[in-house]
């Protein structure tokens, strides 16, 4: 089955400079957040990056919306660099692409009325009237659940979870292409996630909008991704299609990330792997495998010699020298 | 470095003894200008030396006032337990003291919040600030025998080069480190209750699982007895023996881990757990999710709180509200529908 490409990285870098003194700022390392990534988001589905803390998901997602650029590689929409783009094409590129994010509250201004919220994207990179705005912002409204007649209320009007229905609406406004979604729901009470939940997929149907989705609860990744990759201090080492990699875990990181996942049941089967230790500075990363440290299979190589990227079964990618 | 096999994880053994703890008719009510607001509503329960008792609920339920009103922390001066009675070791704290309370804090009961930032000051080292609570329970002894103390503690909480970490600033740790320093001092006064208000909800996964197996650790080998709040089901199976399941104030089930789990009674508990989704299952249509939202605090019902997102409501439910039920293994739940099945124990003041 074809799947159209909407977004790839390639080789995609960021590395943030450590500077030292205050007056003649020199260069003594680089943080290396995100390193020679590689991925794509089909057009009208999911790509979920799973990490920890430092693993670089947060920074690829802000690499992807152009809040950073990045020290080498390319990130393209519709086979368009995204980082060369200027004017009106810019413009454009912040209506196909936009965010969610974790926080329902300071994402939205307290002092504008929703419905400016919403439609302010949309004001002001497409040419469009403040009536023809307002209308959008009653449909929006209806679609993610609220009613039109509170497109006049305030954010502190609104629940946790109707602010993120709010600030999914701003999101969707310009008819999007591509959603960054970084943890939309996990500031969120467990009922009202499974709400915000259900309503993304209905959304992501009706849209065929593409979801880059970052998030660290496992079960809500399985339910909303199609494809999943797994960073560890700023790399991917495992990628697959959800139900692959949830069914058949290779990388040892993945391994000991999902066993320490929790799952509501007492009388889970499933085995605690110890992980010791920390993850280490992105500053100075392990040499060879960056997991070879912590890792219980590790071999002399791992330590040596940077794993490859290797397809062991189709679209199911690993960097672990194990295989 | 050679590491061969994967670690597994060896669940120390459990210990239950005593009752430490005897919760009779809590209520914690908040005073506002828009009324009062029953925050805690009536609560009973028990916890057992060794024992870990999970208080599970979504925001808003009354949990996190529940542990302030234990430690007579709840925010005053809108906040006021109005009745009951809590008994510590016996003796009914709601009787003593502030002077008296400030010993029993960290003493006798502690806790460690969500937030490690809001229970560590950042101008002073992590040493230090152990050290001012552990001058107030060993008052004889010298500051350098006390830092030693503190050291040892760190120790036990699983932190690696103690004696460089005591002289560390918090700014200067991880979010896992700087939790377990909170963990740290909140054991440093040997405390027989520990309440853990979502101490792991800010942790990552591996370190969550870290942090888990440490407190099971601290647990098995001092018998501490732990209430553990938490909104996490994952959690809840991971760490309790018993869970008390609230909604708007009121405790609506309590049981056994297992028998709750398996057999959950009350309408909202089901529902709470039909919402959750599951790692384990492969591609799932559509979640379960709860229509409606909880009742405002100070406006609520005559009858069943949870009457108005329930699906199973009739009137009675909405008329008036349900005793407790309880089953022969001491599975316990608030509900109309368990009439004739379980048996009725008292009828419920709202």
């Amino acid at each position: 089955m074809e799947q159209e490409t909407l977004l790839q990285a390639q080789d995609l870098t960021k590395y943030f400079p450590v500077t030292k003194g205050l007056v003649l700022q020199k260069t003594v390392g680089w943080v290396q957040a995100v390193d020679h990534v590689n991925f794509t988001i089909p057009r009208g589905k999911t790509l979920s990056l799973v990490g920890e803390s430092g693993c670089g998901k947060t920074t690829t997602a802000k690499l992807i919306l152009r809040l950073e650029q990045p020290t080498t590689g390319q990130i393209t929409l519709d086979g368009n660099d995204v980082h060369t783009i200027e004017g009106d094409e810019l413009k454009q590129y912040h209506t196909d692409v936009s965010a969610v994010f974790q926080d329902p509250w300071s994402s939205l201004s307290p002092r504008m009325r929703v419905r400016d919220i919403i439609s302010e994207a949309l004001v002001v990179n497409q040419k469009v009237t403040k009536t023809e705005a307002y209308d959008r912002v009653d449909e929006l409204l209806v679609q993610v659940g609220l009613r039109a007649q509170q497109a006049t209320l305030y954010p502190h009007e609104f629940s946790g979870g109707q602010r993120q229905r709010l600030a999914l609406a701003a999101a969707l406004v310009g008819n999007p292409k591509l959603i960054v979604l970084d943890e939309p729901v996990s500031a969120l009470d467990v009922s009202i996630q499974a709400q915000i939940m259900n309503l993304l997929k209905e959304l992501q149907d009706s849209y065929e909008v593409g979801f880059l989705l970052v998030a660290h609860n496992l079960a809500t990744v399985r339910y909303l991704a199609h494809e999943v990759a797994v960073m560890y201090l700023g790399e991917i080492v495992e990628q697959a299609e959800t139900d692959e990699l949830y069914d058949n875990t290779l990388h040892p990181y993945t391994k000991a990330l999902f066993s320490a996942a929790l799952t509501a049941n007492p009388d889970s089967q499933r085995e605690e792997i110890i992980l010791r230790g920390e993850v280490p500075s992105p500053i100075n990363p392990p040499s060879g495998c960056r997991f070879h440290q912590r890792c219980p299979y590790a071999m002399d190589v791992c330590s040596q010699e940077i794993p490859v990227r290797k397809e062991m079964a189709p679209g199911h990618f690993v960097n672990c020298h194990l295989y | 470095m050679t590491s061969t096999q994967e670690e597994i994880y060896q669940q120390p053994e459990k210990n239950i003894g005593e009752v430490v703890l005897d919760v009779r008719d809590l209520r914690t009510y908040l005073y506002t200008r828009w009324g009062i607001t029953k925050a805690v509503d009536g609560l009973n329960f028990q916890v057992r030396a060794g024992e870990t008792l999970g208080i599970v609920g979504e925001s808003g339920c009354g949990k996190s006032m529940t542990a302030l009103s234990l430690l007579r922390l709840a925010p005053k001066p809108a906040a006021r337990t109005v009745s009951g009675q809590i008994f510590l070791e016996g003796e009914d704290i709601l009787e003593r003291s502030e002077s008296d309370m400030r010993f029993i804090r960290g003493q006798k009961i502690s806790m460690i919040l969500q937030d490690p930032m809001t229970s560590l000051n950042p101008v002073f080292t992590v040493g230090n600030q152990m050290v001012e609570g552990l001058g107030l329970y060993y008052q004889q002894e010298d500051s350098k025998s006390l830092k030693g103390r503190a050291v040892d503690i760190l120790r036990k909480m699983g932190v690696a080069a103690p004696e460089r970490r005591v002289m560390d600033y918090p700014h200067q740790m991880s979010g896992g480190m700087k939790q377990r320093v909170v963990g740290a001092m909140a054991i440093s006064g040997t405390p027989k209750v520990l309440i853990c208000d979502e101490p792991t909800t800010a942790l990552d996964v591996t370190i969550q699982a870290q942090y888990l197996r440490l407190l099971k650790q601290v647990q098995a080998d001092t018998g501490v007895a732990i209430i553990f709040i938490t909104h996490d089901m994952g959690v809840i199976a991971k760490m309790c023996d018993r869970v008390m399941v609230m909604y708007a104030g009121k405790v609506v089930e309590t049981g056994d881990l297992r028998p709750l789990f398996e057999n959950p009674s009350h309408p909202y508990t089901k529902a709470l757990m039909a919402s959750v989704p599951s790692m384990e299952h492969a591609h799932v249509e559509k979640l379960y999710s709860i229509e409606g939202q909880p009742p405002a605090l100070f406006d609520l019902p005559v009858g069943c709180r949870f009457a108005n997102r329930c699906e199973f409501v009739d009137e009675k439910c909405i008329a008036e509200y349900p005793p407790m039920f309880v089953s022969e293994d001491g599975h316990s739940a608030d509900c109309w529908r368990l009439e004739g099945q379980w048996k009725k124990v008292a009828n419920v003041e709202s």
